[in-house]
């Protein structure tokens, strides 16, 4: 016999959900397939369940959403390329300096169409975090990224791309290769590629650093995703010089995607499933793949110069 | 600590006063680097440099436009454009009070200045950032005037000048000030691809969001001597690598060590070396000579 007191697949707020589900697991270890008293208490406990996440999760604060979004569990670009796109090669290297783990690019196929994918990626495991640095890029991942969509432009491939990273990397290396260079000369670029361009919003958008592979025809952003200029523990800091703040700072600031949507910058929010897209990654995959081969074939319908006027009179608006 | 190791990438504190040039009325002026005690209308004449440590002082957004611009045909742009707290942002205090408060301190509007004029006669746009207003912080305000004073040298292909000091994204206007940093990107490009020059003179300090998008776009980069500039605050970067820095890391010197600026141009020689390269960015003879005002 065990019981669960606090199970790490859970958020905070979730822990009476976790309850549950131990007592669940609890009596499936115990159960007797014949016994029918035990099924039926399961089969009651799951609906429970079901219940009160689906409470929980009509009611988050900005806060909890910035949990979810940045959830150890949560699905990373590396788990979407493989369930949305097929005949995936990954592409490597800036061409100047090397090769950053931090931002993953490749060309595949979305519904048989070839389309260039680029995508921030923190990495799963210690090892590979380190390797990925954590999802955040330094000057050589945004040049990559960046000679990866001009290449895009060349061969007319679509870009996608998917955001999710804590910030470009605050150290002395990145600045003296200039980061502050590289994530400009993306959004000077990306203003004006020829070619579709959509980005999503998987996780974690903060700021220049989602920025700089941010810029195109449609903004779409997972459900439970968070976007913002700097972290709410960074805004916290500021303004009440202490990061518990930080779900004050939050609310504040506006991070989810429906105040963004409310404020024309976000286009669409994109459904998770109950309880976030780490409960049902295959699902999830299946959404966005759905939602951004029907976005694509909107844009490629588009004349490209009616599609680059229309980006840059958005541009010209935001805040208008 | 200085006022500047407290600044975060992206973002200015949200009290502006801070880092303020703002001193009390007199006759005399310290110098903050050499503590020298400096006869002000003295230091005036020399452009607000230090006459003995040469450490280039912070000046406002109208006076930077006041010693660049021909003292003839100015034009303000973009005066209508006007802050508006779209999140009704609150943290200890609200945003609305807090620019209210910035208007009166500073008496623009926001952080940007922006005008048409000329530069020795050659005709001209330039833009300088208010830092004593929010930190020189780029909002809506910010952006919007960038943008339509580049959308004016566009339009009458005409060299577009950006002076910057700031601590980068204005944080209380959230995402809209993100996307600023695409919108000013947008149009920079736009410049470049008509072939317009667009240069940009950072001046001490220019982080975060302002630094990753507007400031490092120009054909030409410069910078003030001893100017700093950067993604990442020092104490952001010290925090994350967990070591000091070293010295002059971030300074106009590094920056042009890096490869990051063209060149570092002294604030005497600023409207001569100007003149000079836009003369032949825009492939006219020479520059008109004009007696020479500024002190060197």
């Amino acid at each position: 016999m065990f019981t669960v007191i606090m199970n790490l697949n859970y958020l905070d707020f979730e822990q009476p959900i976790a309850v549950l589900e131990g007592k669940i697991e609890e009596l499936q270890l115990v159960g007797n397939d014949n016994d029918l008293n035990i099924n039926e208490e399961i089969s009651k406990l799951k609906e429970k369940s079901t219940k009160l996440t689906e409470s929980i999760y009509s009611n988050l604060s900005s806060w909890q959403v910035v949990q979810v979004a940045r959830h150890p569990q949560r699905p990373y670009t590396s788990d979407y390329i493989k369930r949305i796109f097929t005949d995936w090669d990954e592409l490597h290297g800036d061409r100047h300096f090397g090769d950053d783990g931090a931002i993953i690019g490749g060309v595949a196929r979305l519904n048989g169409q070839p389309v260039m994918v680029i995508g921030e990626e923190k990495g799963r495991g210690v090892s590979e975090k380190v390797q990925r640095n954590f999802g955040m890029p330094k000057p050589e991942g945004y040049r990559k990224a960046l000679r990866l969509m001009e290449m895009a432009e060349r061969f007319k491939l679509p870009i996608l791309t998917l955001i999710d990273t804590p910030g470009a990397y605050p150290g002395i290396d990145s600045e003296e290769r200039g980061i502050s260079e590289a994530i400009a000369q993306n959004l000077a670029v990306m203003s004006r590629l020829k070619t579709p361009i959509i980005c999503t919003v998987i996780g974690e958008g903060s700021s220049g650093g989602a920025l700089a592979i941010g810029v195109g025809d449609h903004l779409n952003m997972l459900q439970y995703a968070t976007y913002f200029v700097i972290s709410p523990e960074g805004c916290a800091n500021i303004i009440w010089k202490t990061v518990d703040k930080a779900p004050l700072a939050a609310e504040a600031m506006g991070v989810t995607s429906s105040v963004l949507e409310e404020l024309g910058i976000v286009d669409e929010t994109i459904p998770e499933p109950l309880g976030g897209a780490h409960r049902n990654i295959d699902a999830m995959a299946d959404t966005l793949r759905q939602r951004l081969s029907e976005q694509l074939d909107q844009l490629n319908a588009i004349p490209t110069e009616e599609l680059l006027e229309k980006r840059y009179e958005r541009l010209m608006s935001y805040g208008n | 600590m200085s006022w500047l190791e407290k600044l975060v990438p992206s973002v200015v504190r949200a009290d502006g006063k801070k880092g303020s040039s703002k001193v009390p009325e007199g006759l005399w002026k310290k110098c903050v680097k050499c503590s020298a005690v400096l006869y002000r209308p003295e230091l005036e004449k020399n452009l607000d440099v230090c006459p003995k440590c040469d450490h280039h002082m912070r000046i406002g957004a109208r006076r930077r436009l006041d010693i660049f611009l021909d003292e003839d045909r100015r034009q303000e742009i973009g005066t209508e454009v006007e802050p508006i707290d779209r999140l009704k942002f609150k943290d200890v205090k609200k945003y609305k009070d807090r620019l209210s408060t910035a208007q009166k301190t500073t008496g623009e509007k926001d952080a940007l200045v922006a005008m048409k004029g000329e530069l020795k006669g050659m005709p001209i746009v330039a833009v300088a950032f208010e830092f004593a207003f929010h930190g020189g912080s780029m909002g809506y305000v910010v952006g919007e005037r960038f943008a339509r004073a580049a959308k004016i040298a566009l339009e009458e292909n005409i060299p577009l000048v950006c002076f910057s000091a700031t601590g980068g994204a204005r944080m209380q206007e959230a995402l809209i000030s993100l996307m600023q940093m695409a919108k000013t990107s947008a149009v920079i490009e736009r410049l470049k691809q008509q072939g317009t020059p667009y240069f940009s003179i950072m001046t001490d300090p220019v982080y975060g969001g302002v630094s990753a998008s507007l400031a490092l776009l120009g054909d030409i980069n410069a910078a003030e001597p001893g100017s700093r500039a950067g993604f990442a605050g020092p104490a952001i970067i010290e925090q994350t690598i967990r070591q000091k820095l070293p010295p002059g890391f971030q300074r106009a010197e590094f920056l042009l060590e890096h490869g990051a600026i063209d060149m570092i141009i002294h604030r005497g020689q600023m409207r001569d070396k100007l003149a000079g390269l836009l003369a032949k960015f825009t492939r006219q003879g020479t520059a008109p000579a004009q007696p020479q005002e500024e002190v060197s």
